[in-house]
Order: C-alpha cells, then sequence, then structure tokens
C-alpha cells in the first residue's frame, strides 16, 4: 500500500472537562476521499483546526508528506500544501472573487514581500487565478467583491481558493453546507474527480455526497472515532448504526 | 536606607496600586461584558475629583464632596452610555477609541469652561488627618491608609457583586452570551447601562480621593487612563482579578522603581549622572515590565476564559 | 476618471495653490498654514499604511513622529554647538542636512518601531491598542525625564537646517520640500496598496484566518506595515521639527497619537488621499475654530463625535461616495 499523504497519531485535546479529541488516529492516502462522518459536537472541525494548525492538540502527532507538522503554524502548514476550505466561509470580504484566489496564487508563488508591482497587471497572477475560477465556474463573477457572491457561489470560492494553492491534500469541512440539491450534486461530481490531484479528507453531512464519494469513511462520536471502513463497511457496522444513524438493534 | 522607609515605600506603593485597581476594574468589567474600548474612562476619574472638590468647597465637607463626585460620574456615566457609547458596541474598535477620543476632549473642555485653567484643591478631611505609627518607628499618613482600605473594600465588593448577586450573575452571563442573557427575560440594555455607570462611580471615587493628595486639574485622567491600560493588559482584559493583582504590581513597581533605581546607579554613575539615569528607566519601568509579560503571556496573567 | 481621483488632484491642487496665494497677497502666516498641513498630512500618510491597509489602529504613532524630531533636534543641536554627539568608534558632530537627518529619522524611527511591532503584534484588536499606546507613553516620559536635550522644555532648533541647493529658511521653498515628500509619500502608498505586499496587508485586514490558510503568515506582513509606517511618520516628525525649529515631548504625547488617527478619519478611512484631506481640515479647523473661541477642542470633539457616529466616510467619503475595492 502506498504511504499515507497524511497521517494523525493518538491526537488528543481537550477543553477543560470536555474531550473534543480522544485519541483520534487516521491515514489519507493517494488518490481517496476519506470523509469523516459524524453527529453534531463529535469534534469533526476541532479536529480539522488541529490538522489546519489552528489548534494545538495537547498530545499525539500530525505526520504530512513525511514531515511531523505539529509544531508549525497555519501558513507555514498551508505552505507546505495542505489546502482548506471553512464550514463557514472565511474569505477576503472586500476583495473581488479574483483577487481572493490571487492571493492563493501569489502565496504559492513564493515571497509576498514585493512592494511595488501592481498584481491586477501581473498576468502570472491573474491568468492562474481566473484559471482556477474557470473550473470552478466563477468565470463571470470574477470581479465581483467576495461579500456580494451568494452562499453557494462563497463555498466555490473556497473551493477555488484551496486549488489555487496546488495542494497535496484538501481538508474540506462542509463544502456542500446550505448549497442546495442541484449545488451539492454538482459540487458532489467536481470533488470526484479531484482526488487524483490530491487526496481529501472530507467533512460532510450530506450522506448522498459521502456515500457517492468516500473510498473510505472514518466515524466520529464524541472525539473517538468508533469505525473506520469502506462505504459497505460502515454501512453494515451495527456500532455505527447504533451510535450516529440512530437505529436501534 | 531604613526599614521604616521601605515600608513607608511599599504602602506608598500598594495606595498607588489601589487608585489604578479602581480606574482599571471599571475599564475591564465595561471590555469584559460591552466589548467596548473606553479612553474617557479617565473623563469620570476627573469629573469625580472636581465634583469632590467644588462640592467640598461649597459644603465645608469632604464626605459631602466624596459622595458628590460619586454621583457625578455615575451620572455622566448614565448619561454618555444612553447618548453615545450604546451606539458603539457593534462597531469596531477603530471607532470606540475614535468617538470615546471625542468624549475626551468635549469632557476636558467643557471642565475648563466650568472651572476655569486653574487647579482646585482638595483638603484631606480632618478625621484622616495626620499619621499613625508604624513598626520601625515609621509613620504613615492615615489618609492614604484609608485610600487603601476603600480599595480592599471595593475590592470585596465586587467580588461579592459579580458571584453573589443576581446583577453579578448577568454581567456574567452578558460575558459569555447575550442572546442567553435576552432570553433570560434581562433588558440588556439597562445592564449595560448600569454596568457603565458602575466603572464610571468607581473612576469617580479614584480621582476624588486621589483629588485630596494632588491638585484637581484638566487633564489629570488620561496619564492614569493609560496606567490602566497597563494594568488591563497586564492583568489579562476583562479579568477583575487580573485588574486587582495588575494594579498592585504596576504601583508597587512604579513606586519602587522611582525609589531604587536612582540610588541603584548613583553606586554606579555617581551622584550626578546616577540619579538621572535611575530616574529616566524607573518613568520607563512599567512598560518594560509590560512588554516582558506580553513576551510570555500575550494574553496577560490571568487570561478571560473564550 | 474617477470621482475619487477628481477629488485628490482637487485636494493636491488646493494645497499646493494655498501658499502661492499666501504669497502673492503677502500673507506669510498661510505658508505656514499649509506646510502644517503637508506636514500633518505626511505624518499621518505614514500612519495609514498600518490603519488604512492592515488595520492596525495604532495609538503609539506620537512615538515615531516625536523621535523623528528629537532626531532632527539632537543632531542639528550637536551640528550647531559643535559638541560630538558620541567620541566612539569616531567623533560625531550631527548633522544640519536635511537629507541626513531625514535618513536618520527614518531610520531610527523604523528601528525603535521594530520591537515595539514585534511585541505589540503577538496580540490583536484592543490588546494592540492599548500596547502600542502604553509604548508611546513609555517613550513620552523617557524624554521628559532624560534632561541631556531639554527634558521637559523641549529643545529648540536655532536655525532652520538646509537641504543643498535651496534656502530652507524662505518660507515658501520649505513648503514645497515638505510637499514633495508628501507627494512621494502618497505615490510609495499608492504602490504598495497595489502590490504583493499590500494584497497580503490588506487580506490580512479584512480576514486575518484567510490569509493565514493561503499559506501567508499574517505577523511577518504586519510588522513589516508597522515598521514603513513608522519611517515615514518618523520623516514627518523630522519635518515638522524644522518648520517649528523646536522640538518637545507634546510631539509624543498620547494626544499627538489620537490626533493622527483623527486625520484619518476626518478625511476617510482606506483613502489614498484620506490623510491629505483630513489634515486641511485639520489645520482649517484648528484655526478658524482657534480663532473663534479658546475652546476648539470642545467643537472639534463634537465634530469628531458626528463623523464617527454619523459620517464614518470622512470628507472624501461624503464627497465621493462609497469606497471602491478592486
Amino acid at each position: 500500500m502506498a504511504e499515507p499523504v497524511l497521517s494523525i497519531r493518538d491526537l488528543r485535546k481537550s477543553f477543560g472537562a470536555l474531550k473534543a479529541t480522544d485519541g483520534v488516529s487516521l491515514d489519507l492516502r493517494p488518490g481517496e476521499i476519506h470523509a469523516l462522518i459524524g453527529p453534531n459536537g463529535a469534534g469533526k472541525t476541532t479536529l480539522i483546526h488541529q490538522i489546519a494548525g489552528g489548534i494545538t492538540p495537547d498530545s499525539g502527532e500530525i505526520i504530512f508528506l513525511g514531515e511531523d507538522i505539529g509544531a508549525l503554524g497555519v501558513a507555514a502548514r498551508a505552505r507546505r500544501g495542505l489546502g482548506r476550505s471553512f464550514q463557514i466561509s472565511s474569505l477576503a470580504p472586500e476583495f473581488s472573487a479574483l483577487r481572493n484566489v490571487m492571493l492563493a496564487v501569489q502565496s504559492r508563488q513564493g515571497s509576498s514581500f514585493r512592494f511595488f508591482r501592481p498584481v491586477m497587471r501581473d498576468l502570472s497572477l491573474t491568468e492562474p487565478a481566473m484559471a482556477m475560477l474557470e473550473r470552478t465556474g466563477l468565470a463571470s463573477r470574477a470581479n465581483v467583491p467576495a461579500a456580494e457572491l451568494s452562499h453557494g457561489e462563497r463555498r466555490q470560492l473556497e473551493i477555488a481558493i484551496a486549488l489555487a494553492l496546488g495542494p497535496k491534500a484538501f481538508l474540506l469541512d462542509e463544502p456542500m453546507a446550505g448549497m442546495g440539491p442541484e449545488g451539492s450534486r454538482a459540487l458532489t461530481g467536481f470533488l470526484d474527480g479531484l482526488r487524483h490531484e490530491a487526496p481529501i479528507l472530507l467533512v460532510e453531512h450530506d450522506m448522498d455526497a459521502v456515500f457517492a464519494l468516500a473510498d473510505r469513511i472514518s466515524v466520529l462520536v464524541y472525539g473517538r472515532i468508533i469505525a473506520t471502513g469502506t462505504v459497505d463497511e460502515i454501512r453494515g457496522d451495527a456500532e455505527v448504526r447504533r451510535a450516529y444513524l440512530g437505529e436501534q438493534p | 536606607m531604613s526599614t521604616a522607609l521601605i515600608i513607608e515605600q511599599l504602602l506608598n506603593g500598594l495606595q498607588f496600586g489601589v487608585m489604578l485597581f479602581l480606574m482599571a476594574a471599571g475599564l475591564t468589567l465595561i471590555f469584559g461584558v460591552m466589548g467596548l474600548i473606553n479612553l474617557a474612562h479617565g473623563s469620570f476619574y476627573m469629573i469625580g475629583a472636581f465634583a469632590c472638590a467644588a462640592v467640598a468647597a461649597a459644603t465645608g465637607s469632604f464626605w459631602i464632596g466624596l459622595a458628590a463626585s460619586l454621583a457625578a460620574a455615575a451620572a455622566a456615566g448614565t448619561l454618555v452610555e444612553v447618548a453615545v457609547i450604546r451606539r458603539l458596541y457593534d462597531r469596531d474598535h477603530l471607532d470606540q477609541v475614535l468617538a470615546t477620543f471625542a468624549l475626551i476632549l468635549i469632557f476636558s473642555e467643557a471642565t475648563r469652561w466650568l472651572f476655569g485653567s486653574f487647579p482646585l484643591y482638595l483638603d484631606i478631611p480632618p478625621v484622616l488627618a495626620g499619621a499613625v505609627a508604624l513598626p520601625g518607628g515609621a509613620h504613615y499618613q492615615l489618609y492614604r491608609l484609608a485610600i487603601i482600605g476603600i480599595g480592599v473594600l471595593v475590592a470585596v465588593g465586587l467580588y461579592y457583586l459579580i458571584s453573589r448577586t443576581r446583577l453579578g450573575m448577568r454581567i456574567r452571563a452578558g460575558e459569555s452570551d447575550r442572546e442567553m442573557i435576552a432570553a433570560l427575560g434581562v433588558d440588556i440594555g439597562t445592564l449595560y447601562t448600569m454596568v457603565f455607570a458602575l466603572g464610571a462611580a468607581l473612576a469617580g471615587l479614584a480621582g476624588a480621593l486621589v483629588g485630596a493628595l494632588q491638585s484637581v486639574q484638566v487633564g489629570m485622567g488620561e496619564p492614569v487612563l493609560i496606567l490602566a491600560f497597563v494594568v488591563i493588559v497586564i492583568g489579562g482584559i476583562g479579568s477583575i482579578k487580573g485588574a486587582l493583582v495588575g494594579a498592585v504590581l504596576v504601583g508597587l513597581t512604579d513606586t519602587l522603581g522611582r525609589f531604587l533605581l536612582p540610588k541603584l546607579f548613583t553606586v554606579f554613575l555617581g551622584p550626578a549622572d546616577g540619579a538621572t539615569t535611575g530616574a529616566a528607566l524607573a518613568s520607563m519601568l512599567i512598560y518594560i515590565v509590560m512588554a516582558l509579560i506580553l513576551a510570555f503571556r500575550p494574553k496577560g496573567l490571568f487570561p478571560a476564559t473564550a | 476618471m474617477s470621482r475619487e481621483r477628481a477629488i485628490n488632484l482637487l485636494l493636491a491642487a488646493l494645497l499646493l495653490a494655498m501658499p502661492l496665494a499666501a504669497l502673492a497677497l503677502g500673507e506669510l502666516f498661510y505658508i505656514t498654514l499649509a506646510t502644517r498641513m503637508a506636514i500633518l498630512a505626511l505624518a499621518a500618510v505614514g500612519l495609514n499604511f498600518a490603519l488604512g491597509l492592515g488595520g492596525l489602529v495604532s495609538f503609539g504613532h506620537a512615538a515615531f513622529f516625536g523621535i523623528g524630531g528629537y532626531v532632527a533636534g539632537i543632531l542639528s543641536s550637536h551640528a550647531f554647538n559643535q559638541t560630538p554627539m558620541f567620541s566612539w568608534p569616531f567623533e560625531f558632530f550631527g548633522s544640519d542636512q536635511m537629507p541626513t537627518l531625514w535618513l536618520a529619522a527614518m531610520l531610527i524611527s523604523a528601528l525603535v518601531a521594530l520591537p515595539i511591532g514585534a511585541i505589540s503584534l503577538r496580540t490583536a484588536g484592543v490588546y494592540f491598542i492599548m500596547i502600542t499606546l502604553a509604548f508611546a507613553q513609555m517613550i513620552y516620559y523617557f524624554a521628559i525625564s532624560w534632561p541631556a536635550y531639554g527634558g521637559e522644555d523641549g529643545l529648540s532648533i536655532v536655525v532652520r537646517n538646509s537641504f543643498p541647493g535651496v534656502n530652507t529658511a524662505v518660507p515658501l521653498t520649505f513648503f514645497l520640500v515638505s510637499y514633495v515628500l508628501l507627494l512621494a509619500a502618497l505615490a510609495l502608498f499608492a504602490l504598495v496598496r497595489d502590490s504583493r505586499f499590500g494584497a497580503a496587508l490588506q487580506a490580512g485586514r479584512q480576514n486575518e484566518t484567510r490569509l493565514a490558510a493561503v499559506g501567508i503568515a499574517p505577523f511577518r506582513i504586519r510588522l513589516a506595515a508597522f515598521t514603513i509606517s513608522a519611517a515615514i511618520t518618523g520623516l514627518a516628525g523630522a519635518l515638522l521639527a524644522d518648520l517649528n525649529r523646536f522640538v518637545s515631548p507634546s510631539m509624543l504625547s498620547w494626544q499627538m497619537s489620537g490626533e493622527l488617527i483623527v486625520l484619518i478619519i476626518l478625511g476617510g478611512t482606506g483613502r489614498l488621499f484620506g490623510p491629505v484631506a483630513g489634515a486641511m481640515l485639520f489645520v482649517l479647523f484648528e484655526f478658524v475654530l482657534g480663532g473663534l473661541t479658546e475652546r476648539w477642542q470642545f467643537f472639534l470633539g463634537l465634530i469628531l463625535l458626528g463623523v464617527v457616529l454619523f459620517a464614518r466616510g470622512g470628507l472624501i467619503g461624503v464627497l465621493a461616495g462609497k469606497a471602491r475595492h478592486g
């Protein structure tokens, strides 16, 4: 089996008495979509934050491309290739969609300590950014400030920014949230093709999308992973049905 | 350097710290509950001092003056909260800074208008005049001891208010969750006005108490305000306990620094250079302490939760 | 041409026309007034790098304004008195050449801003405001308690420092020197705003989490902006020292820090010419209101309160409409 791209080992994080992450281990393998599901308050977003660097775990290891990134900040992890979308859209609201993506392109190209050349006349920034907007179907909205985009468009823009980083792995936190059935279907198709560019750790509540996309599923309940397996294995897992799908035995 | 002198300086530092606590407690409460940075807090200090001095001069009683200072500062606080401050809760910090900066200009000039540019003087009340003997043969001003006592009383009172009363419960709820407190059926507007007025009254009290030690003049509030900022930055914004610890730390550091550093540098640099170097360094000491604390604890000593 | 650009040109022309008209009418005092406008505008352009682009509400920029002033004052006093400022590793007698003084003012301001920024920028929001205020206060008290350069009384510059090739003692010449520096700073501001650095800085103001998530650490960007900002405000301080031929701790005071912010807000936050409009308006208020009543600050407070509560776009916002962002 190929070496995992991202590997989490025995991660723990408590907030006071609450064990938000209670010994979580999981792998993200090349080419796969690994879905992380679980009821509300299971600690999915907390886990994503720890992987991305926004929250420091109490203990455990996060190995990305063979390197322990546990001591790095958010920006340094992003530069190493962790492309992330937020549960609640997090964009630069005054910047246009294009400039939001350009920021990612700029970061990928290296230093932001360039003081004189106007970005809007810099084709090495605008062209790749525009290409990402085209891929995500936002090209016609390139010059609209992010604050004025619709909810669904903002979700798409999140993905476009993550793409522009040329990441080695995606962390997508509920990309379908609030999208509506049509948007969800379109995004499902899009993500399906994306896994060949970089594997995806996908937190998602939309079970249709999860079952359609995931190569493997991990179920997080009260900060613990109670099961990891293929779609069929998870569907058939009694504990999962009890704890999560809410069925009585 | 006698023990008596050191005890006296320690008490001076403590008294200064107590005064800073009265300022910082209001600031930190207002920030903790309403998320507001209030530069005009120093104006309430000044209003308290002027009200006390003017009323004491008119009535001949320091105590009536003291009551007047509390009333005047609380009234000014209420007025300002209703007229201006409540429009600022949802604004960003820049707007809050500017609007309350504007309030400083307005209050300072208005006070100068009313009382003229000359400082007023306030006498220590006869009951508290004189000195008490301390162990080691020192004598210490009774009035300053009284200020320390009042500060301790206020600290205890605030602790009781916040942890034991309905108002305190609402304040704690308001800090963590505005919606919940609204759901409790509490009129949040009234609560905010009360907290603001309480903070203003504490500042006014501090101004009145210090007014008998220094001259009462326009602009007296802002240097103290900035020190109170240092206090709450050190203590952790939003934490009353942090304000108390920070205030005593700043009060002692500043007083002892001014006392000891010139002496210390005199040993190395001789009397002339040593005294000036020591004094210059002492004037910067609390800021250096603040920088050091922040370098290790960016959120202060007692960071508020969340 | 957008409306804002037209207003900018108008403001620049107005500021230039004022001393020329004053000269024609023989009212030399107005040249000083215009010079004061240009210098305060320059100081506020400096602050605008941190505040307007980076959203860093520094309430301590008077520190850099005053440091610039003191650097000019101290160097020129040594040059004037021919006393060495230090004698190791070489004897240094200060300087009375403006370019040298400016460079020194910018350099020292930046050097002081670096540690202040490094500590303050570890925090955010209200902490940042209070800490920058506290550090400025520290430098203020240091200036007061350090007697070598006048302490509380301040330091006089006996003869205005010189600039190669021109006579700076002529009021109009000194105005033009200040005006050119202001335009240069505005040009720099426009360039930086539209650059990669500016994009990162502004993105950090709008959404720090987003900036970090694309792999750009906000801290270094902000520290650089804070330092550049301090250097330009320090340059303005050196000019003001030469205008007044006097530096005092009041240049370092918290009121001055507040006024610098006020200049930006009066003119319009996030606008290239906001500081210029603000400085012109402020000096005009000071002059007109100050001529009418001793209590002009009372009315300034009311006006400022009105602007914050009801006209947040400032003068340019009122004239040019809502800000556009690309």
